[in-house]
């Protein structure tokens, strides 16, 4: 069972997330203006690489806290995890923090 | 009852002691440190069981988990099937028989327990042979806490099969003397008899301890009988050693034919001869010391049988011994019926076989090298490499956190195994950041042999005419190589289709033996590398693993947790029927002597209809949502307006999902200007909660709004029925309960002998109701306190059944039952609870998109069988006629489905709810039902078949 390093509470096994899906899609804000394809980009499109992914996470049975992660989803491995204000780190900033160790 | 292949002395035995077992309805004798398999050699008994398809003579052909032949079931003390004779430790009283592949579990339950340890260490090291106890002794000395575990009965591994020495005395008394200093260190927690079967993520082992199965009668029943340690560590040590080889040739499988390592462990570790006269083929130098061995110890070694042209240097060793020795040679079959009784021998030259001799023997021995243990290795994701002068896969990348020593990584001998283990257990303390002790000795082992380099043989050319039909490469699932023949010839060239195609590997054994030969032998035939074709994936578990030894005590009650409710033991006491909902036990009816369901329901129902019902509501989902933008969050999530409900007041919403569909209802009690109480259905309690953190904490932090559960902190007891205004009214005389000072859909607070209660006037049946919420401390006496004021009205408990049928009979839907997620709050005829003032909420976009305006969207109706007897079974298909008069011809479209039905007492006839394409569009038409064979006209309907004016909300 993998471990999944919670920004609040450090490592926990993975059973106590769940997952929530591609991160940085947010809510638009005048959902009214937006034509239907628009619409329907943001409520079913969303992106599946294989390789580097941001998505968001819920530690559901721990502190219910909701964080972002960049993971690798042909490794599983979690590159980076992130408050949900902090901005989506570039690639130059991951590449910083694997160097540093500072990668979970 | 005699021994007759028992040594005369040696052994880890206890021969002070003899213990009584029977098998195949014999009995015979043992020794406490025996296996089932070792005790049957004693006895001469080589054959154990039966093949599971050809239905061949089949015995033991290795000493532990690697054995493909000596399947059994034990009888006494636990029926259990499928366990291998070689790993079965023998006690008093043991009924075994032996298997013909395939075994019977038990008619009767398991009483034993079985339980799971979670435990977390700097260092796991796996297998406690020489490699894995120098890794434990060189992180235990170091001060790291380390779990060392290991499957046999005791630490040692391939030292128990040898006359190996350290530090010029039985290489057994360093390991004595290890495991005695590893007990002497607190953080160091050793296991025997436990097998770490499957290695997962960031150093997560499972391991299977086997606490009790030797003890047989005597074992305490307080101790579990297996344990599942679920053992976390920051770095593991793969010390698992290396399996024998076999070499296929004709008639291979013939009880007394065994791996010659285990020849070895059988003569040392337990004091057995596994034969008198014994053959042994050999292509390595590893096969001489159980030839050596064997015969020092009183067998006639007929011949050693070397396929390398150049043989060994240890030639020499043997011929002084007086074994005659033959090189560039093979053994091409065998001859016997229940036992070998000759080995055929060739001269092997080339790959080609010249003529064959007879050797008489009861015993041959079989060695085509060593395959390391690298199952956890593999199962951690790590890349193999095939060794091309080992004829073996090993480890072929380094992994963080799991490396592996000793022969599991290709180290053969003593003193580099005892290195390794120690260069492997440092590099682990160093990436964690433990300096070694300064004193961490090693035993003096003596200088190795450089063996001579082994021959890679796979399997010997058929010639006894069989055609590669009794060449067996997996012996437990008798596939041959004829079957991987037959399989290269279909066309299929991947190893894991080879291994679907033939069934090997796919048995008990999961390929121990037979994997890294078919690997062998395909990549012969199909004329590639080795390396090309690969192995079979390796899986978890390593061996068997019971599903009891899974569950632990996650079984019956303890499977997950049942939630009551604070008045369960009246319910019980009442005589209620329960039903599950989700973990809730709710009562579902209460009959009456001589009641079924139908007449308890229908009594119920007409309680409530036109006197006086109760409900035990309490598990409805409550949330408490507080702050200052308490309102704004609400607007967001409901389709209605929320922040416009007055303090006081109740309002039905509805929630729909970003897609527009329905996810939940339930009613809203405004508390304050900033506070409220969100009620959810049953099932959408924590469903619903965690919505509305994910909007609060992902897109609207600013909200000042916190949302948090209180199911459990209030009971709510529905009163429910013409008669509620009279009970409610006598037992809270403070509270004006007339419509006009406590209208519907409106909350008060008030108390009961300085017990706080809240009355709410909500309904879901649709008759004159009061909800009455207090703490759940109180539950019992407020329920009885409300029973004894509605005795005059004849006041009649009732349950789920009777509370659906009553909202059913007014349209009410149940998400999730009545809607599936495809469903929007127009569909169920709800337009009404949609705010069209609220700029947004959501939802909202999605109820424009096209598909949403399609008349022929699935809408809720109601469905009223014609028969007036019909209950429609839920979830059936609903169908309509042609103009004509007949079905449409197959695939006949369907309408939609039942998605509630139930009798009526207030109707007098069965009634349904569905969703039917452009149902509101068809209220009067007559569709149909298939009901069995049978198709049902049903009248369909306005959803709300009962009080469609809502004349009786207000009593």
């Amino acid at each position: 069972m993998q471990l999944i390093p919670c920004p609040w509470c450090g490592p926990r096994e993975e059973a106590e997330f769940s997952y929530g899906g591609q991160a940085h899609v947010p809510y638009p804000d005048s959902p009214a203006e937006l034509s239907d394809e628009e619409w329907a980009h943001y409520v079913f499109f969303r992106a599946n690489p294989k390789g580097r992914f941001a998505e968001r996470w819920n530690h559901g049975a721990g502190c219910r806290r909701w964080f972002n992660a960049i993971r690798d989803t042909a490794t599983y491995r979690f590159e980076r995890v992130y408050r949900l204000d902090d901005p989506k780190p570039g690639v130059t900033e991951l590449a910083r923090s694997r160097e540093e160790g500072t990668a979970p | 009852m005699t021994s007759p292949f028992r040594t005369p002395e040696g052994g880890r035995i206890d021969r002070a002691t003899t213990v009584e077992f029977t098998f195949d309805g014999e009995t015979l004798t043992g020794h406490p440190g025996d296996t089932l398999a070792s005790a049957l050699l004693a006895s001469g008994r080589h054959r154990v069981a039966t093949s599971v398809r050809l239905g061949r003579p089949r015995g033991v052909a290795a000493a532990w988990a690697e054995d493909p032949g000596g399947l059994v079931q034990i009888e006494e003390p636990f029926p259990e099937p499928m366990l291998l004779a070689t790993t079965v430790e023998l006690h008093d009283g043991l009924a075994a028989h032996g298997l013909p592949g395939q075994g019977r579990l038990a008619d009767v339950p398991d009483s034993a327990r079985y339980d799971a340890v979670h435990h977390h260490v700097d260092v796991l090291v796996v297998g406690a042979g020489p490699a894995g106890l120098a890794a434990a002794l060189t992180a235990a000395r170091a001060g790291a806490r380390v779990a060392l575990v290991d499957e046999q009965s005791e630490a040692g591994g391939s030292l128990l099969s040898g006359t190996e020495r350290l530090d010029d005395a039985p290489a057994l008394q360093w390991v004595a003397a290890a495991v005695a200093e590893l007990a002497g260190h607190p953080d160091v927690l050793h296991l025997q008899r436990t097998t770490a079967f499957g290695s997962y993520d960031d150093g997560f082992v499972l391991a299977l301890e086997r606490r009790t199965d030797h003890l047989g009668a005597a074992a305490p029943k307080h101790v579990s009988r297996q344990r599942v340690w679920r053992i976390r560590a920051r770095s593991i040590v793969v010390a698992t050693g290396a399996h024998e080889r076999p070499v296929v040739f004709a008639d291979n499988d013939r009880p007394g034919t065994m791996l010659a390592g285990a020849a070895r462990t059988f003569l040392h570790r337990y004091g057995v001869l596994p034969g008198r006269e014994a053959v042994v083929f050999t292509t390595n130098d590893s096969a001489y010391d159980a030839a050596l061995d064997l015969s020092r110890a009183g067998v006639r070694v007929q011949a050693v049988v070397d396929a390398r042209p150049e043989g060994s240097p240890r030639r020499g060793e043997c011929e002084h011994a007086g074994l005659r020795v033959l090189s560039g040679a093979v053994v091409t079959g065998t001859r016997g019926t229940e036992r070998v009784t000759h080995a055929l021998v060739a001269p092997f030259a080339d790959g080609q076989v010249g003529a064959s001799t007879a050797i008489g023997c009861d015993l041959l021995l079989v060695s085509g090298g060593w395959n390391p243990a690298v199952h956890l290795f593999s199962q951690a994701r790590g890349r193999l490499r095939y060794d091309e002068v080992l004829g073996a896969f090993l480890p072929g990348e380094e992994l963080d956190g799991l490396a592996v020593a000793g022969s599991a990584a290709g180290v053969f001998d003593l003193a580099g195994c005892l290195a390794d283990g120690q260069r492997v257990a440092r590099a682990a303390l160093s990436a964690l950041a433990v300096p070694p002790a300064a004193d961490d000795r090693l035993p003096a082992a003596p200088a190795p042999v450089v063996p001579a380099a082994p021959v890679v043989l796979w399997r010997v050319p058929d010639t006894s005419g069989a055609e590669g039909t009794t060449s067996f490469v997996d012996l437990q699932r008798d596939a041959t190589v004829a079957d991987i023949v037959r399989a290269v010839g279909a066309g299929l060239r991947s190893l894991e289709h080879v291994k679907r195609y033939t069934t090997i590997g796919t048995a008990h054994d999961q390929g121990k033996t037979s994997g890294v030969l078919t690997s062998g032998i395909v990549a012969e035939l199909l004329g590639v590398p080795v390396q090309d074709t690969g192995t079979t994936t390796f899986r978890p578990p390593y061996t068997p693993v019971a599903f009891a030894a899974l569950a632990g005590r996650d079984r019956g009650r303890l499977f997950d947790p049942e939630r009551v409710t604070a008045l369960h033991e009246w319910h019980v006491a009442a005589g209620a029927v329960f039903e599950d909902v989700g973990q809730w036990k709710r009562p579902r009816y209460y009959p009456q002597p001589g009641e079924d369901m139908a007449a308890a329901v229908l009594r119920e129902c007409a309680a409530a209809r036109t006197g006086v019902g109760i409900l035990d509501g309490s598990t409805l989902g409550k949330i408490d949502v507080q702050g200052p933008d308490a309102a704004v969050l609400l607007d967001r999530l409901y389709t209605n307006l929320m922040s416009s409900l007055k303090v006081g007041s109740v309002r039905y919403g509805v929630m729909c999902g970003v897609d527009g569909m329905v996810i939940d209802d339930g009613t809203v009690l405004r508390l304050a200007e900033d506070r409220f109480l969100v009620l959810t259905t049953t099932g959408g309690a924590a469903t619903v909660l965690d919505w509305m953190e994910e909007w609060v904490q992902t897109e609207w932090p600013d909200l000042r709004v916190h949302c948090t559960s209180v199911t459990e902190q209030w009971v709510t007891f529905p009163v429910v029925g013409p008669r509620s205004r009279d009970v409610v009214g006598s037992l809270f005389p403070d509270v004006d309960v007339s419509t006009e000072a406590f209208p519907f859909m409106t909350w008060r607070d008030t108390a009961l002998e300085g017990v706080p209660v809240r009355l709410a006037r909500i309904s879901f049946s649709g008759e004159l109701a009061y909800e009455v919420y207090v703490n759940p401390w109180y539950a019992v006496a407020v329920w009885e306190r409300l029973l004894e004021a509605g005795r005059p009205h004849g006041i009649t408990p009732y349950g789920t059944e009777t509370m659906h049928v009553l909202r059913a009979e007014k349209g009410y839907p149940i998400i999730g039952q009545d809607t599936d997620g495809t469903v929007t709050p127009h569909d169920l005829g709800m337009a009404w609870a949609v705010s069209k003032k609220k700029p947004d909420f959501i939802g909202k976009r999605s109820f424009t998109r096209p598909a949403n305006a399609d008349p022929l969207r699935k809408q809720l109706v109601g469905l009223l069988p014609v028969d007036r007897q019909t209950v429609l079974p839920e979830g059936s298909q609903i169908v309509e006629f042609r103009a004509d008069g007949e079905l449409p011809p197959p695939p006949v479209p369907m309408l939609g489905h039942v998605t509630s039905s139930y009798r009526s007492a207030e109707l007098a006839r069965p009634f349904a709810l569905a969703l039917v394409k452009g149902g509101r569009e068809r209220i009067g038409d007559t569709v149909h039902v298939p009901v069995g064979g049978t198709l049902v006209p049903v009248e369909v309907t306005g959803a709300v078949l009962v009080d469609p004016e809502g004349a009786r909300r207000d009593g």
